[in-house]
């Protein structure tokens, strides 16, 4: 199996389906000529002209609205945010007007756009560049989520994305973009909402997202090898949709559960997800539920204080030994 | 108007404090501030701090008794004034079986029938198990645990809970079902050791003889301390020629010495390890041999003015080696409180670097999990790193007879660009000679 | 005293004064035929009296929440939506009844969806600012304040895309020029030329506020640093409307040009009706509106001396207008409400399709 970053799946799945359907335009600002402010759009404009291919002003507010538009009428927009961060200033096209228009339109308006960029902290750019809104995009109904770890979900779960029918917005992450992994040849396309068990075990659940696996992944190894823990790690995937049902049979094995994600605490994905585990698997649970969250406060600047503010091996493994008590 | 003192809630979990000591006495003036006595909670011992001016009229529970949170400890008021003994908070007493009486007109209070009346106040001798009505009357039990329980028939309010603040898990009701269905024991069962070496109910992920099968295949990224780690010990031990001495010592007397010692300082809360005393000795022998208390440097071999020895500690992903400074100045028991203080925050990953770089020595004990002997490698710059086994119990010759006798295997992995076999041999034997006249070191 | 110098500026337009219309040989309008421009008439007269019985029954407690009414700017909506060829868009903010109506939608749609109710052009998931006919080039209908005219301007991206002739009017208030998106939205419109027109329609207000006390300079003049055209109409003249808007849009469809339109209106109620109106402008003004500028007046007049409308066909074309209102009143009320179980329907497109899902987990959570 071809072995890819993460940067190169994404723009792999870019191509394909840019390819596939005339309908898709990838806009953002400097995707076209400068290749990406992170290259994954690199080369797509040499390959697919201006007219699919183009650079937006910074204008996040004027361009995803434009997209949103453009959707409406049967386009099929694929938006770079250089930074999920930049949200907040097109706030009001993403979450009033992708997200609400087409149940106020009573079901008359479809908005197929995508919506996709790095959303994380870690790379010591403070507290406006670290935002990772997916529980604040994940709160709108009519919106789908999703936060691929690994390069061959990243590619089959941007396909899936591009070519649904309801607004999808697509989390990467700036630390994954190097990160390499086997991604299978040929039509590869995995269906939004469906989690991925990236390690089987037997003691402990650890249901995370985004970068938060390998680090949860990693975790689950040093569990195993010096405490004789086995940890299983279900990685998400898709915030919204949500595979819940993978998460409460893993909980029905193990039993005990840690929710590891890259979120400031209050109100997170993971608060929503403590809740239906509780809710649905209460008498599976031999422990309370765990959560090992991004440490409240905004990002901290200091290169290696900031290491210690977000979900890391040491804090999964210490939060993980917590949870197996 | 007399100020009753109660006994304070002073850590999230407690729930009955131990009055070790009064630190006034009743007829001692005393202002706010002053400490009037030692509690010992479920965590730590801790000072009971005044917030009144006055003299300490009355105490209400004597040294070392028990007294639930909110029952009286004292009494402080103005010198003279009287005090009346408060009524103690009632112990919450198992329901009577029979219905309490609901006659109309309310009788004048009689002495309940069944729990008797308390004594106030409260005390409980401290020698008497804790009675298990002191703690929360609510069973603690994990949802899955009380599902298992009834499906099992499992009772399981005479279950002791092994999980955080006893909470009843499933590994308590599995035990509990794999036992022979015991009588109706009178009292609760006696308290779980928290030692993890549980039998049946200990966790199922901490037996080695789990069925489990193989992990799966995956990788973990590295921590940055797998990384340093990982440098300094290929570097260690690729650059440094290792090479290896061995000998071993009579741990009978330090046995003897340090069973002695603990027994008289356990109750100043002193308990001395074979390694504190290890730590001193080594410091002892680097004086004798200073030769090994040296580094290789591309300049040339540096020879250290102080004995900094340091220790190996194991930590969650890794170890560390915290230094105890000028360990030759310091006293076996400073030694021993120092590691204490240093052992614990490295666990917490709490040290600050200067404490734990620096060293000239590095003692590695794998002693106290069983390991007979080993060798080390070094921690450069260090010139040597000692590697201490358990104390085993074997025969031995002595005065031409087989006896029965406890040795120690000590092995001194030795850079050999500073370290020549006969001074390495020098070192161990200073460091043996030490370790078997451990009086020697007190002084 | 600036009330008063409009007031006694707009005394000498009085309608009955100067009853023609300077645009009415405007070759746009000298096309139309005698019932077309009857049906402009009636199609302002049916607005009017649309909004004034959804007035009624808000008073009467049939409709909840905000209710902005367009009386007194019938014919911006009508100008320009009678001027829309199969290709062109419409998209307005949350006074959006006029332009609904303008585009042909029913009154009983949408006087349903004013009651709340499954009949309604949203099925009553919309309400009175969020009426929607994709299948009529109608994109709603939307809230906040500015907040379309990025989404009108992607229209005018897709139809350009798409490789046809047409265009996209994105109207706004004269209070949503000072909004960030809609310059964002006028930059992107020119930097890519892009077939939209802004539509200003200024009529003075921006809620609560006046004009001169909230937006600097000439609105449609911000233009010039887009470098876009712009131009400005008499918005209490249908005719006018036309030819003005005729010009531009063409040069929207044929040269793939934006531009900003700024046209003058006027609304004879509050912002929205539970606004208090007597704060910021005085009543005599909007009589001396109402009187001498009203835009259903002023054309009937035009008729009337064209020749094409009898008083009597004004009548019956009222009453009819009225009846119409009434109707549609009747039928919201004998309507049904959607269910609950209605609340959960048109959040997705895939769950609204079940047989094509492709996704799996969760949509809804409780």
């Amino acid at each position: 199996m071809p072995v890819l970053t993460y940067r190169e799946a994404i723009r792999h799945a870019l191509a394909e389906e840019l390819e596939r359907d005339s309908s898709v335009v990838v806009l953002g600002e400097e995707v076209g000529q400068f290749n990406g402010a992170y290259k994954v759009t690199e080369g797509l404009l040499a390959k697919f002209g201006p007219k699919r291919i183009v650079d937006t002003p910074i204008s996040e507010a004027g361009f995803i609205g434009l997209g949103v538009g453009a959707s409406m009428l049967g386009i099929r927009p694929v938006m770079e945010l250089m930074f999920w961060s930049f949200y907040s200033v097109a706030f009001d096209q993403i979450l009033n007007n992708a997200a609400n228009v087409r149940y106020m339109s009573g079901g008359l308006i479809n908005c197929p756009i995508v919506i996709r960029g790095p959303a994380n902290g870690g790379t010591n750019v403070g507290a406006t560049h670290s935002h990772t809104p997916e529980n604040v995009l994940a709160n709108h109904p009519g919106v789908k989520v999703v936060v691929p770890s690994t390069a061959a979900d990243a590619k089959g779960l941007l396909k899936s994305a591009i070519r649904d029918n309801d607004p999808v917005f697509f989390l990467e992450n700036t630390l994954l973009y190097g990160e390499k992994g086997e991604v299978p040849e040929g039509e590869h396309v995995v269906p939004l909402g469906l989690a991925d068990v990236k390690r089987a075990g037997t003691d402990l659940t650890i249901v995370t997202y985004g970068r938060s696996v390998l680090h949860s992944l990693a975790a689950a190894e040093i569990l195993q090898r010096d405490h004789g823990a086995s940890v299983e790690v279900v990685d998400l995937r898709t915030i919204r949709p949500l595979d819940l049902d993978t998460v409460l049979a893993s909980v029905a094995k193990t039993h005990r559960v840690l929710i590891v994600e890259e979120q400031k605490p209050f109100a997170s994905v993971g608060s929503q997800l403590a809740y239906m585990i509780q809710r649905e698997a209460f008498d599976e649970l031999d422990a309370p539920i765990h959560r090992l969250a991004t440490v409240d406060a905004p990002a901290i600047y200091s290169p290696p204080v900031e290491v210690e503010q977000l979900p890391n091996p040491s804090r999964v493994l210490k939060a993980a030994l917590e949870a197996l008590a | 108007m007399a100020q009753i003192i109660d006994m304070p809630k002073l850590s999230d979990t407690m729930t009955v404090g131990t009055l070790v000591k009064w630190l006034k006495q009743e007829g001692e003036p005393v202002k706010s501030g002053d400490m009037l006595a030692e509690v010992e909670t479920d965590k730590a011992t801790m000072e009971l701090e005044c917030f009144f001016d006055g003299t300490l009229l009355r105490q209400f529970a004597p040294a070392g008794s028990q007294v639930a949170i909110g029952s009286p400890l004292c009494a402080i008021g103005n010198p003279g004034e009287k005090v009346e003994t408060p009524a103690a908070v009632p112990v919450p007493a198992p329901k009577p079986a029979a219905p309490l009486p609901v006659a109309a007109p309310t009788p004048p209070p009689a002495p309940r029938p069944v729990a008797p009346t308390p004594v106030a106040p409260a005390l409980v001798p401290v020698s008497a198990p804790a009675p298990a009505a002191v703690s929360s009357a609510r069973v603690r039990i994990s949802p899955l645990a009380r599902r298992l329980a009834a499906e099992k028939g499992v009772d399981y309010s005479r279950v002791t809970g092994s999980g955080p603040g006893g909470r009843i898990v499933r590994a308590d009701i599995a035990a509990a079902a794999a036992k022979p269905a015991a009588p109706a024991a009178p009292a609760a069962a006696p308290a779980k050791s928290a030692s993890p070496k549980g039998g049946a109910d200990a966790w199922p992920w901490r037996s080695v003889f789990d069925p489990a099968p193989i992990q799966p295949e995956s990788t973990a990224a590295l921590s940055n301390m797998r990384t340093t780690i990982a440098r300094r010990l290929v570097e260690s031990k690729t650059t440094i020629p290792h090479f290896y001495l061995e000998i071993e010592v009579d741990a009978a007397p330090l046995g003897a010495l340090r069973a002695q010692l603990n027994a008289g300082l356990g109750q100043d809360g002193v308990r001395l390890s074979v390694n504190d005393f290890i730590l001193k000795a080594s410091a002892a022998a680097l004086r004798a041999v200073p030769g090994v208390n040296a580094s290789w440097d591309a300049a040339g071999i540096k020879f250290h003015g102080a004995v900094h020895v340091s220790f190996a500690v194991a930590i969650e992903d890794g170890l560390i080696t915290p230094v105890i400074r000028e360990t030759d100045q310091k006293s076996v028991v400073q030694i021993s409180t120092e590691a204490k203080d240093l052992g614990k925050r490295a666990k917490e990953k709490k040290l600050t670097p200067a404490e734990y770089t620096g060293g000239t020595f590095c003692v590695s004990n794998l002693g106290m999990m069983g390991i007979a002997r080993f060798s080390a490698i070094i921690n450069p710059p260090n010139a040597a790193i000692l590697a201490v086994g358990a104390t085993v119990r074997k025969p031995v010759v002595q005065d031409d007879q087989i006896v029965i006798g406890e040795r120690m295997s000590l092995t001194l992995s030795c850079d050999h660009r500073v370290v020549d076999g006969a001074l390495g041999a020098r070192f161990l034997n200073a460091l043996k000679d030490h370790l078997e006249h451990p009086a020697l070191l007190l002084v | 005293m600036t009330k008063k110098t409009n007031a006694s500026a707009d005394k000498k337009a009085d309608a009955s004064v100067t009853p023609t219309s300077t645009s009415a040989s405007a070759p746009i309008n000298q096309r139309l035929g005698k019932e077309e421009r009857i049906e402009l008439y009636r199609t302002m007269l049916r607005i009017r009296r649309f909004e004034e019985r959804s007035l009624r029954a808000y008073q009467a407690k049939k409709i909840g929440g905000f209710l902005h009414l367009y009386i007194g700017q019938e014919a911006v909506a009508v100008g320009c939506c009678s001027l829309m060829g199969p290709n062109d868009h419409v998209i307005t903010a949350y006074r959006d009844h006029g332009h609904a109506i303008a585009v042909g939608m029913g009154l009983n749609e949408l006087m349903a969806e004013l009651f709340g109710k499954a009949t309604g052009c949203s099925k009553g998931k919309g309400g009175s600012m969020h009426y929607f006919a994709p299948d009529r080039n109608y994109w709603g209908g939307h809230g906040i304040v500015g907040g379309q005219i990025p989404l009108g301007t992607g229209l005018a991206y897709a139809v350009k895309y798409k490789g046809l002739k047409g265009a996209a009017m994105a109207f706004m208030g004269d209070g949503a020029v000072n909004q960030g998106a809609v310059h964002e939205a006028y930059n992107l419109a020119s930097l890519w030329q892009l077939p939209v027109i802004f539509v200003i329609e200024n009529n003075g207000y921006s809620m609560g506020t006046s004009q001169q006390r909230s937006s600097a300079g000439d609105l449609a003049k911000r233009a010039e640093g887009y470098n876009m055209s712009w131009g400005t109409c008499n918005g209490h003249d249908v005719y006018d409307v036309r030819a003005v808007m005729d010009r531009f849009l063409r040069q929207a469809r044929e040269e793939s040009k934006p531009a900003i339109i700024e046209i003058r209106t006027y609304r004879y109620r509050g912002h929205s009706v539970a606004d208090p109106d007597n704060t910021y402008r005085a009543k005599a003004e909007i009589e001396e509106y109402r009187r001498t500028k009203d835009p259903i007046q002023v054309f009937q007049h035009q008729l009337l001396s064209e020749g094409v409308l009898t008083e009597a066909d004004a009548a019956q074309i009222d009453q009819a207008a009225r009846t119409e209102a009434d109707a549609a009143a009747d039928f919201a009320e004998a309507s049904p409400f959607p269910t609950p179980d209605d609340i959960q329907k048109d959040v997705y497109w895939e769950a609204d399709h079940p047989a094509e899902r492709k996704s799996q987990g969760r949509l809804f959570f409780n």
